[in-house]
């Protein structure tokens, strides 16, 4: 795929219309460049981002930039000294290199670029992040939806500020056994739909209005000589009231740390406020959760498109896209599975494939792509159809749409099946006619957030009494949870609850 | 649009807090690595930071996950190249399935591993000489305490030019401007645009002129204002002002006292050498103002420096009291019981004669003893001896100084691996005895 592009020689334009001759950079170079891959976004592909702010960096500051969840500012917590530690050690010892490039959804649009990086590999920084990346946070629905690029950074600020004023005041112990506890439910500290929002006064109003009216509307005469219900004993007052309070805390409740920080009876203000930080950072990286094929194939369909344009254009020079096309390659790498660096799909490439597939089929479709993909297959305009992609699919629907038979061959893939209580793995798909919706379903599948995560709700509580908590988690094909933490978190959750907590296992 | 922003001279260490707040948090287990550290290094090694490992149990971040083990599961793989649909596989041993699309956990510690990363010099140290003190430091020379240490204290009018405070002489300044209405440079500017703007129109009327004659004039008048009213006036210059306060000091010296006779072979050698860096490293570290003496003996004693008292060959005979004689000599010419707080420090291997070890004890119980806060004799025993009976001539001959005296401490040591704990027991810090540091 990538040899093609090459083979599209063009001769070097005479004058040296190129932007940058050799390794070095220096900021005048990087700003040509810069707007030579804004042009190119803008104009061929219709990308539309938040403002840029790229930003250079050493790598240790990118080392710290890791340890820190990728923000450029995050309340204090041991942990992410921990991960710095691991970070480094596996740094100094040449076990791992460090990324070229982290990007922040917020706006504007962070990118870090690490100074170690040649011209040709900020060419490729600058395009992969500041158009790619940036594009998808700006279009995507899931993350319209969920978060608030504006107002991210302003909001850690905040919290790193208050996270601060708690140790201060509480001690660092205290606010440390608080935060340990939150992160551990970070998993579960999720909304996963939208709630209904709140009504306003004048909403409220119109519609009690409305009941009014038609309660005036039913109005039966007759209704009034039947009977009331004997008036009530103690007993059931009693009941009432329990039952009242179970209504108030509106079970089931899937987010917990949301549960906890408003209805716990033992968490202190100051705790309820670092257990809403905690699950708003964790709602903020929900939907990069659930884009990781599309996003990081986004940022590299728009690099490699871009780069090549660049080159077609006359402005790098061979060796700059050689470099490029090089490291490129190194991302979007996939082993077999049965290849010992084999870890999973490689998100790079599985993205990068199916968005290059996704230009192929529009512009030279085959008869299969035809039966397959009758809306896109033909249409010329790749860059708008790619947009529309981009802007309205997650991971799992992403592929149930577009995985192609071509690709499923390319990447000669199969399913294959598992049961605890079997001694062999079933094979239940290849890549053929039979196979192929059955690959790209159950593919699709294990992209789905909620077939990864355990499905754990608060089904039952009371604030009064001795105060149980009842976790019910829901088993999806029999799959329980792992025993390696288990306990510990629900050490965690007691510890925020204060009472008796109990977790129970159903078959859904 | 888009901002370059050279973030490269930032501050760096910006997880330092995190990473102070890790070590806080496993620092049972980090001290245990770096004792051991300590005892299986060799000496020049003793203190450079380096790699520790720890058990990962303390720093585990537990969350609920999925079994990989339990119930149906379904994934997808690339690179079939023999499988067709129906065919079974043998799951491999060890570990099942090998997972779906990538979901290896997310690298949140899980695992028996040992946890593994580097500690910097300064931080290694911190941990070796944590809890550490001298004892009794208590002497706090009121001739000395007139140290000088300068403190910011405000502004004030005069200073020399170093010390110029600029921010607050041009609020200062800003501030006369204003209140004496110092016209600004684009004040005058703008006139002087209008003025000639009106000047190179052609065919002005009356009104035109007498504006222009007009603005002439308030130019005018407003250079002159603005000559006359300085940007800078001298009395709007501020100097950051210091004071001197003074601090109290205490000044404590160290006597390291070691024997290289030849009786002491290469491990005893060492064995004390190691004792001595320790000490050397400690009070480096924890005192500004400590003196530190080396006198090393073999039948006669001398002064050494550091260098030489580490690293110097010597040998010869053996003759104990030399060195406490070196040291009286010492303490009597450069440091006045009045004012310092004197610390010993003596490791030998025990071997003296018995005539000798008399006069050593003598000396100790009459002279030394009396002006010291403390004196600390560590034995270097036979590889294997018990450490708690025995002990050789100088041992048994200090022995009775252990019970009558309470600023004498002895210790033996057999191997690397006790020198620390003895140096800990040596120095930690006594709860009952405020410090005065």
């Amino acid at each position: 795929m990538m040899i093609g592009s090459l083979e599209a020689t063009h001769p070097l334009q005479p004058g040296g219309r190129l932007l940058f001759d050799g390794a070095e950079w220096d900021f005048q170079t990087v700003h040509r460049v810069y707007d030579a891959v804004e042009a190119i976004a803008r104009e061929e592909l219709g990308l539309d981002v938040y403002p840029n702010q790229i930003e250079i960096i050493s790598a240790e500051q990118m080392l710290d930039a890791y340890s820190s969840v990728g923000m450029p500012l995050m309340y204090a917590h041991w942990s992410y000294g921990k991960h710095f530690a691991r970070d480094e050690a596996l740094y100094r010892k040449g076990y791992t290199a460090l990324a070229y490039e982290i990007v922040i959804n917020s706006n504007p649009c962070i990118s870090y670029c690490m100074e170690e990086n040649t011209m040709a590999m900020q060419t490729l920084v600058i395009a992969h992040a500041a158009f790619g990346h940036n594009h998808f946070f700006k279009n995507n629905y899931l993350f319209q939806q969920w978060t608030d690029a504006a107002g991210i950074l302003d909001y850690l600020d905040f919290a790193k500020r208050y996270v601060a004023s708690c140790e201060e005041r509480y001690g660092v112990e205290a606010v440390e056994r608080t935060l340990d506890a939150a992160h551990a439910l970070m998993g579960q500290g999720i909304f996963r739909y939208p709630r209904a929002r709140k009504l306003s006064l004048a909403d409220y109003e119109r519609l009690r209005r409305e009941r009014l009216e038609r309660d005036e509307q039913d109005y039966r005469d007759l209704w009034r000589t039947v009977p009331s219900a004997p008036p009530a004993r103690e007993q059931d007052v009693a009941d009432d009231d329990a039952r009242e309070r179970k209504r108030n805390l509106r079970l089931p409740e899937e987010n917990l740390l949301y549960f906890l920080e408003k209805n716990s009876p033992k968490l202190r203000t100051w705790q309820r406020e670092l257990l809403r930080i905690v699950r708003n950072v964790a709602q903020y990286f929900y939907p990069q959760r659930q884009t990781k094929v599309m996003n990081e194939g986004c940022a590299t369909f728009v690099h490699y498109t871009i780069v090549n344009r660049l080159y077609d254009k006359g402005l790098i020079s061979e060796g700059a896209l050689l470099e490029i096309l090089h490291s490129h390659a190194n991302v979007v790498a996939q082993f077999d599975y049965n290849d010992p660096r084999f870890s999973g799909f490689n998100p790079y490439a599985l993205g990068f494939a199916m968005m290059q597939d996704i230009k192929r089929i529009c512009v030279e479709p085959t008869d299969e792509d035809r039966v397959w993909f009758p809306d896109i297959a033909g249409r010329q305009d790749w860059a708008a159809v790619l947009r529309d992609v981009w802007a309205n699919y997650r991971d799992e629907s992403f592929i149930r749409q577009f995985l192609s038979p071509r690709l499923i061959r390319q990447f000669r893939m199969f399913a294959l099946s598992d049961s605890a209580t079997d001694p062999k793995v079933h094979v239940e798909a290849i890549h053929d006619d039979e196979g192929y919706r059955t690959v790209r379903s159950k593919l699709a599948d294990s992209y789905d957030v909620a077939n990864n995560e355990p499905d754990i709700q608060v089904v039952g509580a009371d604030t009064l009494g001795d105060r149980p908590l009842v976790l019910r988690h829901t088993l999806r094909n029999g799959v329980g949870l792992s025993d390696a933490g288990k306990e510990a978190t629900l050490r965690h959750i007691r510890r925020l609850w204060g009472y008796e907590v109990r977790l129970e296992e159903t078959t859904g | 649009m888009a901002q370059f922003v050279d973030r490269r001279l930032n501050p760096r260490d910006k997880s330092l807090g995190n990473r102070q707040r890790f070590l806080r948090r496993i620092r049972s287990e980090v001290k245990r690595a770096v004792d051991k550290a300590v005892a299986e290094r060799a000496i020049a090694d003793v203190t450079k930071g380096g790699s520790v490992s720890i058990p990962s149990d303390g720093i585990d971040e537990p969350q609920f996950h999925l079994s990989r083990e339990l119930g149906e599961r379904e994934f997808v793989l690339p690179g079939n190249k023999e499988f067709v649909a129906g065919d079974t596989i043998d799951k491999p041993k060890g570990k099942a399935g090998g997972g779906g699309a990538g979901r290896d956990g997310s690298g949140s510690g899980r695992g028996e591993d040992p946890f593994s990363f580097a500690l910097t010099e300064a931080e290694f140290l911190d941990i070796l000489f944590e809890d550490l003190e001298l004892p009794d430091l208590v002497k706090t020379s009121l001739k000395d305490s007139k140290a000088k240490e300068f403190r910011r204290a405000g502004y004030t009018n005069d200073g020399v030019t170093p010390n110029l405070a600029v921010l607050r002489t041009m609020r200062v300044s800003m501030g006369r401007r204003i209140a004496l209405r110092r016209p600004s440079k684009s004040e005058i500017e703008a006139l002087e645009q209008e003025l000639e703007t009106l000047r190179a129109r052609p065919g002005a009327g009356v009104v035109e002129r007498q504006r222009i004659v007009h603005l002439a004039r308030e130019i005018e008048r407003l250079k002159r204002r603005q000559r006359a009213i300085p940007f800078i006036d001298p009395i709007d210059v501020r100097y950051s002002r210091f004071t001197p306060v003074l601090v109290p000091r205490a000044k404590a010296v160290m006597f390291c006292l070691m024997d290289v006779s030849a009786s002491m072979g290469e491990r005893e050698k060492e064995l004390a050498k190691r004792f001595f860096i320790l000490l050397h490293l400690f009070l480096k570290r924890k005192y500004e103002r400590v003196d530190i003496v080396f006198i090393r003996h073999t039948d006669e004693a001398a002064e050494v420096d550091e260098q030489e008292f580490f690293y110097g060959r010597e040998t010869g005979g053996t003759v104990v009291s030399s060195a406490l004689k070196e040291m009286l000599a010492i303490r009597e010419a450069r440091y006045p019981v009045g004012e310092w707080n004197v610390y010993c420090a003596q490791a030998s291997d025990g071997d003296n004669s018995g005539s000798d070890s008399r006069e050593c004890v003598a000396l100790l119980t009459q002279t030394i003893l009396p002006l010291v806060q403390y004196y600390a004799y560590i034995e270097i025993a036979d590889e294997g001896s018990p450490l708690d009976g025995g002990g050789k001539e100088l041992w048994r001959a200090y022995a009775g100084l252990k019970e009558t005296t309470p600023g004498f401490a002895m210790a033996r040591v057999a191997g690397r691996s006790d020198i620390y704990p003895v140096f800990r027991k040596l120095f930690a810090k006594q709860p009952n005895k405020g410090a005065v540091s």
